[in-house]
């Protein structure tokens, strides 16, 4: 199947992409709008918990915490100070940065899977302070009421059709934006150390820095994407932000191909368009992620639309094909 | 004068205590053997120097300055180039992205970077023909001469070679410590470890012969060649 993709000129893909971007909400009611809508909140999601588990290959399931600071910092001080939606966006970027800061520090050095413990841990601290309502400031358990609208050039973005193109046009932005930095020096350098961390730092990398940056950065995305998850739904609560929307943002990672930015909107569309439209199964709808995440494992460990690097690795493990061939195709 | 100074160097692995107060130098444009059985503590040595362990006690001065618990990444901008054990070199990548990552800490040197991609080409060929190959598709010979290949990338003052020798073929090891002879010839100061005492000492100015974290025996290459001691346990002969 890889090879009739393949044989497919990228640009032909985004033609299409951008073309049924455009015409689809004109094609269906506001039901699917919305779903696409937030396709595309999760599809934010994933890209930025790509570029903490994807390229600098941290385990980090604890994602939702960001989202929770972003959404909430917009949520607080929209509601108290009533300063514009859309203003508050990069200051929830950076909340969420900085608490990324904050919190990665003392814990980057931790292996793979102690790391992630402590983003559980972490996560789960996060929703039960927002519980616990400190200073009078989260709502507590009810959350945050009455979060206004963007609004741009006059226009009060309100109906499921503008959120649509608010949001596909922060999606498009994080994708230009995550795959320059991908190819850029600090993009190899997160290749580097994903692949082999202390002959990374024996080449002049430097390693905790680095790793620091892309939880940092991965922060600040999720935190903009709680910024346009809080003006859509106009109320936000702690039950948003819990331990199963981490493991959903994990999965859209691992299952569209971790550090590929195709399989992030693959993966998402797996994993949050596939269960909307088998709504009927619900009740079941863990048990088949958890039966899709096994089948994967083992079927297709790369994920459905793999990076580069790992089609690569996959080809020259599995098939040992004549090397000569092999880089003249890649 | 010597560029690299070790004074009385402590590393411990969690509880082992596997360097037990080394002191020993290099001087500029001279290469150096540290030779010993598996075990002895040489690469413990190296990844001291290029700061991917840090010492419980003890000193490390290159070139005057004391980088003693200074981070890996800066100790490869300061001028040394660790070339580590058993290659580590990127499979995934290809040769030249390889080379790209030994000159990481020179992206604002692209002129400098293109030299250097140059002399690495002259001095394997082989290389150069297979530029775009897969790392992990080479052969052990051309892994290890990208390793090297790969440190010198970064321009170093004081290169540090781990058993280049390691699973290769007599021939191929020949090829590969010629040229190691001749990088050192162009003034790259060298810390060479190796196993295979033999050649080592043929091709270095002096060396060291380490036991067990300690520094047993030291002087010219001559000298350690003709050494009863050395020609028994490192030698092979009776
Ligand atoms: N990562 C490690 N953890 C624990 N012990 C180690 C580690 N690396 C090396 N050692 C121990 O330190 C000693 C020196 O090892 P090493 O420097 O690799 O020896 P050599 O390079 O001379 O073969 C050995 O006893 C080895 O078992
Ligand atoms: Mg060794």
């Amino acid at each position: 199947m890889d090879r009739y993709l393949k044989a497919i000129p990228p640009r032909a893909w985004y033609v299409a992409a951008g073309l049924l971007l455009v015409v689809y909400p004109f094609l269906t009611n506001d039901y699917w709008i919305d779903v696409a809508n937030f396709f595309g909140i999760y599809a934010m999601l994933g890209l930025s918990l790509n570029i903490i588990v994807g390229y600098a290959g941290l385990f980090n399931l604890g994602h939702a915490a960001f989202y929770a600071v972003g959404a909430y910092t917009t949520a607080i001080i929209n509601t108290t100070f009533h300063v514009p939606i859309l203003w508050l966006v990069p200051l929830s970027a950076l909340t969420a940065a900085g608490f990324a800061y904050l919190i990665a520090r003392p814990i980057l050095h931790l292996r793979g899977d102690y790391l992630c413990i402590v983003t559980i841990g972490f996560g789960e601290i996060v929703r039960i302070t927002l519980v616990n309502n400190p200073l009078g400031l989260t709502g507590g358990p009810n959350g945050v009421l009455g979060i206004g609208r963007p609004s741009l050039f006059g226009l009060i973005i309100k109906q499921p059709l503008h959120f649509y193109f608010l949001i596909w046009a922060f999606v498009l932005l994080i994708v230009l934006g995550t795959k320059r930095l991908e190819e850029s020096r600090i993009g190899r350098a997160w290749n580097y150390i994903r692949e082999d961390a202390l002959a990374a730092a024996a080449m002049g990398i430097d390693v905790a820095r680095m790793k620091l940056l892309a939880f940092v950065i991965g922060a600040a995305l999720a935190g903009v994407a709680g910024n346009i998850y809080a003006s859509k739904m106009a109320v936000i609560s702690p039950d948003s932000f819990t331990f199963w929307e981490s493991v959903v943002m994990f999965s859209i990672v691992v299952l569209g191909g971790v550090g590929s930015i195709p399989g992030i909107l693959v993966g998402t569309f797996g994993m949050f368009v596939l269960p909307e439209l088998f709504r009927g199964f619900s009740s079941a709808r863990m048990l088949v992620f958890g039966a899709a995440m096994i089948a994967m494992m083992i079927f297709r460990p790369q994920g459905l639309l793999p990076s580069q690097r790992w089609r690569r690795a996959m080809v020259d493990e599995t098939v040992g094909l004549p090397a000569a061939g092999l880089s003249k195709t890649s | 004068m010597a560029l690299l100074e070790v004074e009385n160097l402590h590393i411990f692995y969690g509880h082992v205590h596997a360097l037990k107060g080394i002191t020993f130098h290099v001087n500029e444009g001279e290469m150096l053997t540290l030779l010993g059985a598996n075990g002895a503590g040489k690469s413990t040595i190296l990844r001291a120097v290029s700061g991917l362990l840090r010492p419980r006690q003890g000193r490390i001065v290159f070139d005057g300055k004391d980088i003693t618990g200074l981070p890996a990444h800066q100790i490869v901008r300061l001028g040394v180039s660790h070339a580590p054990e058993g290659r580590k070199i990127f499979p995934t990548l290809t040769v030249e992205e390889n080379l790209n990552l030994g000159a990481y800490s020179r992206w604002r040197d692209r002129t400098g970077v293109e030299e250097s991609r140059r002399l690495v080409f002259r001095l394997f060929p082989r290389l150069a023909e297979r530029r775009h190959q897969l790392a992990g598709t080479l052969s052990g010979g051309e892994q290890q001469m990208l390793a090297i290949s790969r440190a010198l990338m970064a321009r170093p003052r004081l290169l540090l070679l781990d058993e280049p020798s390691l699973g290769l073929a007599p021939l191929l090891v020949r090829a590969i410590f010629k040229t190691i002879k001749e990088i050192n010839a162009q003034g790259v100061t060298t810390l060479l470890v190796e196993q295979n005492a033999r050649l080592a000492l043929k091709l270095a100015h002096r060396g060291s012969v380490l036991e067990t974290g300690n520094i047993v025996l030291s002087g010219t290459a001559r000298s350690l060649l003709a050494d009863e001691r050395v020609r028994k346990a490192y030698l092979g002969e009776r």
